[in-house]
This record gives C-alpha cells, structure tokens and sequence, in this order.
C-alpha cells in the first residue's frame, strides 16, 4: 500500500473542483432557469408570470416541433453511423504507412475548418438539380440520370447527412488515428508471429482496445449532430418547407426570432431531457468500465 | 500487402479525398469568378477569365457594417480570443481528465459523468443566462467575457479526450512513480505530459476549430470593438436586401479557415511524433 | 501652412462642440454590405459632424435574427445600445417589455410627415419610440422585358392576364415564375396574391387584423388556389434558392416575372440593366391602387445620462432630415418616409413607388407588409409563415390550408 501524502489528498479534488463548479452553475444552474422560463409567459425576454403547461401543450400542439424532432433521430442516426465507419476506415487505411499521409489529413479535415454559412452555398448549389451533380451527370450523356434530394422534401434531410458527414468524417478520423498510434505495436507483431492476417488483427485486436475512443467519436458526434443549425439553415434553411427542420433551429427561431422564448424554452427541455435519456446510461456505463480496466 | 491491394487502397483514399475536396472546388472557382459570370449561370464550372479581385476585396476593403476594410482588422480580435480559450481549457482538461483516471475518489465516475452533461447542453439555454451572468460581475462586450464562456462550455470535450486517453496509460507506471515519491503535479509532468502528444493535439484541433469557427457567442458577447472574424465573414456573406457578391463570400470563407487549416498543419507533425512517444510507452 | 493651421482650428472647434455635448451613440444594425452599409455610413457622418461618436455594432442575418439575438443579450446584461434596427410590430413588443424610451422631443412634426399606417408603427401609446429610414414596396412584379416585348408588350393587370402572359413564357422557353423556395419569399409572394385577389380591404382584415371570417372565406381559398396555380409555373429547383439567383434568372434570359420587393432593383443595377429596357417594373397583378410597405426603423432605447439622451435625439433628427433620406435611399434603392425630398436622382421605378405611396397612404390602401414583419407581433406571422411554406411544398389542399391558417392565426 503506498502511504499517500496529505497533498495528494486533496489536490486531484481541487483540481476538479473549479470545473465543477463552473458545470453545476453554467451547465445545471442554466438548465434549471430554462425549466422555470418554460412555465412562464416569457415572450420577447425573460418574465416570471406563471404560465402552467401552457407553453407545453403549445408546443405539443406545433407540427414543426415533431417533424423536427423526427428529422434529428433520422439525421443524427445516419449522421453518427456513416462519420464512424467513414472516419475510422480512412484512420484505418492511413496507418498503413501511406506517402503523402499529413497532406490527405489534411483534405480530410479542412471543412471542418471552414464556416458552414458559406461551404453550404456551394453544397447548394452542387446538390441542386438544375445546377450541380444532376446537370453534369446528365451532361456526361446519362440523361436519366437525376438526383433531387434537396428539393424533395421527403429526401432532403439525407442531403444535410451527406453534407454532414462531409463536414466531421474528417474530425472521427483524427480521433481513431489518434488511438491507433496509441496501440502498442508489440502486441500486433506477436499476432503477426502467430499467422494471423492484417483484417483480423484489426478486427479481433486493434479495434476493440479503442473503444475509450469510440465513447468519444460518439459523444463528439452526438453533440455536433444535435447542436446542427448552420449546417442545415445554410444548405436546406429547414426546407423544402419545413421538411429538414430541427431542433436546434426550431428553439432557436422560437427563444430569439418569434419572440415564444417560454415555448422554446419547453423545446430545450424536452430535448434535454430525450438526451439525457438516451445518453446519460451510456456515458455512466463508460465511466464504470473505465474503472475495471 | 500485395501491390494490387496497396493500389487499391490509394484509390480508396484518393476518391475520399475527391469528397472532401468537391465543395472546395466550388467555392475556388467561384471566388475566382467576376460577378457577371455568375449571374450567368453555370455556378460550378471553371472560371473562364479568372480574377483575383474578389480575394483582395475579402480580405481589405469589403464592408462589415461601416467599416470597410475586409476581414484582415478582425483576424486579431479572433486570435487574441481563441488562443487563450483554447490553451486554457486544454490544460484543465489534462488535469482533470489526470486526476479523473489515476487518482479516484468515491464518486469520481459520477462526477465524470455530470461533466459530461455539459456537452449537450443547447446554445439557447447559455445565451441569456449567460448574458445577465456576464453583465453582473462586469465582462460584458469584452473579449475575458468571450474568453470565459469558451472555457467553461469547452471543459467538457478537453476532460473527456484526455480522460479517456489517460484510460490507456497503465496504472502501474503511476503506482511506481508515487512509490517512489513523485506527488501529483511531478508525476503529471515527468509522465503523462511527455506521452499526451496526439491526444494534446487532437484536442486543440477541435477546441481551435470550434472557437475559431464560433460565430453564436461571439455576437452576443463580444462587444462591438473586439468582434472575431466568424462575424465579419457572417456580415459580408449575409446581406439582407442588398447584392450578394458570391465570389466575395467564398474568398472570405476560404481566408477564414486558413488558421485552422494552419492548426491541422502543424498539429499533423506531433500525430508523427506521438506515434514514437506512444510506441515507448507500451 | 495656412492649410495646417486651418485644419488644426478646425480640429480645435470640433474638439471643443465634442465636449460640449459628446455623446457615444451605439447603433445595431443588420446592414452590413455593399449599399446598405455604405447607406449607414452616411448617418454616421451626419452624426460625427455633430460631434458624436458613432459606435457600430453590426450584426447581418436574415432580417436580422442574429442581430435581435445580440440585442436580447444586451439588454438583459443591462446594457443597451443607443438605438437598434427593429421594425414593425416588433418595436410595440420591446416598448411593452419597458425598454424604450420616448423621442417625441425631436419628433414633434413627425404626424404632419408621415403617413399615419407609419406613423402609428413608430409610436407606443402615442410616443414616438422609433424613427422612419426608409420605405420599401413589396408588391412588385418584375418581368423580363425581352420576354415581355415578344409575348404583346402589355404588363398583367389581373390573374388571368398574368397566367395568359405566364403560359406565353412558358411556350418561349422560359421558366414562367422565377422563385426562391425559401419561407420569407413564399410569403412575399402569399402576400402579393392576397391583395391582388382580395383587394386592400381584405386584406387589412385578414393579414392584419386576422379576422377569423376574412380568414376563413372564399376569397382566402381562391387566394390559395391562386398561388397553387402560380407553384406550377416554377421551376422544380427553386427550393432554398436565394431570391437574388431569381432575378439573376429574369436578367439572363432564362426566367420570365418575380414576385420581389422593390431591392430587387439594387440587383439590376449592380449588373447595369436599365428599366423599361431589360426589365419591367409593375406591380403585381391586380395591385396597382395599393400598397405594401416594408419600412425600416430605428427603435430608441432607455438612455438615462443627459448627453446621451442628447445624441440619441440627435439621431433621430439627423434620420428624419430630408438630406439623409435623400442619400441613403438612392444607395439601398427604397424610397423616402418623409415628403420634402429631392426626387430628381430617384429612377422610373422609385418616382412611381413614390407616386403611389402618396396616392394610396391618400386613400387608405396603403397597407403594412405581413412577410415582412410589418404587420402581425412575430409569433403570429412565424405561425402563418410555416402554413404558407407547407402549402408550398406540400400537396395541401386550398382548404386545407385555410383551416391551417384559421389555426396559426391563433398563435400568440
């Protein structure tokens, strides 16, 4: 047993201890003022006139709110998948000691680097029917071909997954090829020595040891799936319609630009609240594991 | 690995790169474009009499509000919020994430977990809590205001990268550096500092990223005199009435992200260095 | 050496009129690019030539909602600035929250200026709290004059001529109806068929005072089988396009007519097309004796220390002035508040504006804008925005629609 000095004690505790404070008071403090503003009549700014459920059943009531909440399980699902298997292929595909390996990183990650107000004009405009891939494709000579997504209102919320994963594949493949240059190299060689091939090595070895880093792309992921409102308000504005809406747009037009901040305010609790629960298990389950290492 | 399949391989990461590369293409040409030739229509073929106008406009004389001299005045204010927000926050992210994997506490999963929380949390909550916050004790419109509110919702992402990076650290290697007497801070900088390169990258990658290409906080909070370039691009490229000068708005774009892309750039030699420091550690 | 010393008394002078009455005024805006903010900037020569500082805080976004974001944040951090850009019902709603503060002290002529629909949108419970930049017109109908020329020469003055003129483009080749699918432009477009359907009666009581029976009757479902026929003249790409690559396709040939507020113009200019030579401007079928207006503003906030009252009436005085009208809208292409302006350098298009903003504010037809948030409290117009946008991109039904619309309406 190593007799632990009285310093060390206290010391990770006190280090902890301001970014604890600044979460329970910047993240929980505002989260419990945003569940309060949702009971009153807030409209412009915020008021403490008591206004019940109202702002609720208002919510409820509002076609927006459910197209929106559906399009951020459809986006945020194939979003997380697709930026995953992209990302840890490209990762996977580097590592093999590829010439030119800092300038194709590079490539990968610079749209993450550009602001989407603008990238998403030109994603626009390549994805338009009568402008982008649809005309040149057809001008190639394949003149049935057609690619209308992002004036289908059925269809464009795949083209905000497709620009999406543009945008973060890039970010996924830095995190994997991060963990992979974690891996010890001694352990992959004994498997060399004992006939196992190069796929199965990843896949029985490799890829397992980085599930801290999976637990990371996912949360990562999630975060910039549900936080998504350039991407989408610059490529679809939430069109055709209202068709690609989602959240983040929805609370944001209802808190700042339709003066309902008590209805956007129940918005951000109720999606608070999904995220918890789909998240907050998950994340505990991780922390536990971690400890069993 | 036979030729064939390192050919194929190649090609796999070449049409990857085509992917990311598409949308640039558009956005080049377009910058290099005069405005007529715009309006005309093919938005996304080459230019057929390139310009370099449109560049030296984004960067020196178009107008954000009523001063018109580019995107370059604004470079400072954003370098001078970003730098310290993101060396801030990643520090007490390593500390944290240390003191989270190698010196447990009773409840120190679930406290990882509460951090964790702080992730999703929506802009539209933070804004104007935030904003009667800041009002109140002072740093409202100024760039410690800006600084402080990039730290306190970036520590989330920096605790979690380093915790989870410091989960492949043995804990034996710490066992015996306390057993020989090395206290906390000692043991975090003659061990785990010299091994967290790529993670201490990827982490400013993303904090750099995401600070710099901020655009939401940095309206609200900084103030009219220390707006960051993510504003100006916004002013310049989101006319309300007025023409829109889409060669413009692509320059800018461009000029904008090239200090991330310089961040990637020089972050991608410490992946190669991390590669040798990680295959010591074993 | 006669020219320094000059330049130093000058220095001197302006030094000493800006310590007499010095004032930092803070201004929010949305007009951030090309003419507009070359049109801001004249009011900021106005104001330092009266010894004030002139602090800018711009902030674009579409109709400014990234701007009404950082001025929430500024006043509940208790720091308002001196005067911010917010328009229509809007200034009523931040009057109600206690934030503005009255200017009646440099307005006191303003009644006899102005008309009294605009004049009525500038005050809260009779004070003035806003001053007047600019009026736009939103019933426009601009047509490719080519196009036009081949297809008779004669602009429509009613639906059915507009869909006879529309089926001619449509037979030369052309998109018939260059749109934008974007919510705010489906609306400019509702609002245009509205009054050109229902006449300004109608639509005062259905889009401004809500009317459940106006809302509910024939004339509201004939106005949305009206644009149900207008949606199949555009083109299946227009979804998300920006308006501006609708006029661009009026201008080169390949579009035939927009529904487009009066900025429009600005686009045509910038790509040096003449009007009555590339381009018509009419108003929109059956519209001519009416007339919806888009009229900027500056909302004045609480200011409590005496010289910055000071500079703040200073700027409303200075926005007002006939000189300053005259100046910022030849730069942003819209047309006075006020009566009493030099109307020599305005074009074709903005002397007609002109005429009928004096004619219709005569004879009661002059009406606010509902797409452009001149009409209804924001939440109410979002509410009717998301109808209007689903109808367009939806296989809704007219009647559909107007029970959709009976419903928004409700919203508060």
């Amino acid at each position: 047993m190593i007799s632990t000095p009285s310093a060390d004690r206290w010391l990770p505790k006190l280090v902890l201890s301001p970014t604890l404070a600044a979460s329970l008071i910047f993240v929980y403090g505002f989260i419990l003022i945003t569940i309060a503003l949702s009971f009153t009549e807030s409209r412009l700014l915020p008021n403490s006139e008591w206004a019940g459920l109202e702002r609720y059943e208002q919510l409820f009531d509002n076609d927006r709110f459910w197209t929106s909440a559906q399009n951020l399980a459809i986006f945020g699902t194939l979003f997380i998948v697709f930026s995953m298997v992209v990302g840890l292929l490209l990762a996977v595909m580097l590592d093999q000691k590829i010439r030119g390996e800092g300038f194709l990183r590079a490539i990968y990650l610079y749209p993450m680097a550009l602001s989407f107000i603008v990238t998403g004009t030109a994603w626009k405009w390549l994805l338009n029917p009568g402008l982008g891939l649809e005309r040149i494709v057809q001008q190639w000579g394949w003149t049935s071909f057609t690619f209308d997504w992002l004036v289908n209102p059925d269809k464009a919320i795949y083209t905000v997954v497709i620009a999406g994963v543009w945008q973060s594949a890039g970010f996924a493949m830095a995190l994997f090829l991060a963990g992979l240059r974690g891996v010890d190299s001694e352990i992959i060689k004994a498997a060399q020595v004992d006939g196992a091939s190069l796929p199965t090595i990843y896949r029985r070895i490799i890829i397992p040891s980085l599930r801290p880093v999976f637990f990371s792309v996912t949360l990562i992921l999630a975060h910039i799936a549900i936080k998504s409102f350039d991407l989408v308000m610059a490529l679809t504005g939430g069109g055709p319609g209202t068709s690609s809406d989602v959240p983040a747009i929805f609370m944001y037009q209802f808190s700042f630009t339709r003066g309902q901040l008590g209805v956007g305010a129940a918005s951000a609790v109720m999606m608070l609240m999904t995220i918890m629960a789909v998240m907050v298990p998950l994340m505990y389950a991780e922390a536990r594991a971690g400890r069993d290492r | 690995m036979t030729l064939l399949s390192r050919l194929f391989l190649y090609f796999v990461l070449l049409l990857a790169a085509f992917y990311a590369l598409a949308p640039m293409w558009v956005m080049l040409s377009t910058s290099f474009k005069t405005l007529d030739e715009i309006r005309e229509g093919s938005l996304i073929a080459a230019p057929h009499a390139p310009t370099f106008a449109p560049w030296l406009k984004a960067w020196g004389t178009a107008c954000s509000g009523v001063r018109c001299d580019g995107l370059k005045p604004f470079f400072l204010n954003s370098l001078v919020m970003t730098i310290p927000s993101v060396l801030i926050s990643t520090l007490v992210g390593a500390l944290n994430g240390y003191a989270l994997t190698h010196w447990r506490f009773r409840g120190s999963d679930a406290l990882f977990t509460m951090l964790l929380v702080g992730c999703f949390i929506p802009f539209q909550v933070v804004l104007l809590p935030m904003a009667r916050t800041l009002g109140a004790i002072g740093l409202s419109d100024s760039v410690f205001g800006l600084i402080f509110v990039h730290v306190v919702y970036g520590l989330a992402f920096t605790t979690l990268f380093f915790r989870n990076y410091y989960l492949g650290v043995p804990g034996e290697l710490i066992k015996a550096a306390r057993v020989d007497g090395a206290g906390f801070f000692v043991i975090f900088r003659r061990i785990l500092m010299p091994i967290s390169g790529p993670i201490f990258m990827v982490c400013v990658i993303w904090q750099f990223t995401q600070i710099w290409n901020d655009f939401l906080f940095g309206v609200v909070f900084a103030g009219a005199d220390s707006q960051p370039v993510t504003v100006a691009l916004n002013n310049l490229v989101r006319t309300s009435t007025g023409v829109k000068e889409y060669n413009v708005d692509m320059a800018a774009a461009i000029i904008a992200g090239l200090p991330t892309l310089f961040v990637y750039i020089v972050a991608g030699k410490y992946f190669v260095r991390g590669l040798t420091a990680g295959a010591v550690k074993g | 050496m006669k020219f320094k010393t000059t330049a130093v008394a000058i220095a001197a002078a302006s030094m000493m009129a800006g310590a007499a009455s010095a004032a930092e005024v803070e201004v929010l805006h949305w007009w951030t690019s090309g003419g507009e903010a070359k049109s801001v900037a004249e009011l900021k020569k106005m104001m330092e030539a009266k010894g004030h500082v002139w602090k800018d805080f711009a902030v674009a976004g579409g109709a400014g909602d990234a701007a009404m974001t950082a001025l929430k944040a500024r006043v509940v951090s208790g720091n308002p600035p001196t005067a911010a850009q917010i328009k229509g019902p809007s200034i009523q709603e931040w009057a109600k929250e206690g934030s503005l503060g009255s200017i009646n002290d440099a307005a006191k002529d303003w009644d006899k200026l102005l008309p009294k629909a605009v004049a009525d949108i500038m005050k809260y419970k009779g004070n003035y709290v806003a001053a007047p930049v600019n009026v736009h017109r939103v019933n426009w109908l601009w047509i490719n004059q080519d196009a036009l020329n081949k297809a008779g020469g004669k602009a429509p003055t009613n639906y059915d001529e507009f869909f006879a003129l529309a089926d001619k483009f449509k037979a030369q080749g052309l998109v018939a109806i260059a749109h934008g699918g974007q919510p705010w432009q489906d609306a400019t477009v509702f609002e245009s068929v509205v009054l050109g359907v229902g006449g300004a009666k109608f639509y005062n009581d259905a889009l401004v005072k809500l009317d459940p029976t106006a809302l509910s009757s024939p004339t509201m479902l004939k106005s949305f089988d009206t644009l149900a026929k207008i949606k199949t003249y555009i083109d299946k790409d227009a979804s998300g396009r920006d308006w501006n690559l609708a006029t661009a396709m009026i201008m080169n040939g390949k579009g035939g007519m927009q529904f487009m507020g009066d900025w429009a113009k600005g686009e045509f200019t910038a790509a040096n097309k003449v009007s009555g030579k590339d381009y018509a401007c009419v108003a929109a079928p059956g519209t001519a004796n009416s007339y919806t207006f888009n009229v900027d503003s500056f909302a004045m906030f609480n200011v409590k220390a005496a010289d910055a009252k000071k500079g703040q009436l200073d700027l409303a005085t200075a926005i007002m002035s006939p000189e300053f009208q005259e100046v910022f809208n030849l730069n942003k292409g819209s047309i006075p508040v006020r009566p009493g302006v030099n109307k020599a350098k305005f074009d074709a298009c903005a002397t007609k504006s002109m005429a009928d903003f004096d004619s219709t504010a005569k004879s009661g037809m002059l009406e606010p804008s509902f797409a452009h948030g001149m009409a209804l409290p924001s939440a109410t117009q979002g509410a009717i925005v998301d109808v209007i946008a689903k109808f367009m991109n939806s296989n809704m039904s007219s009647k559909d629609a107007v029970a959709a619309l009976v419903k928004a309406a409700k919203t508060k």
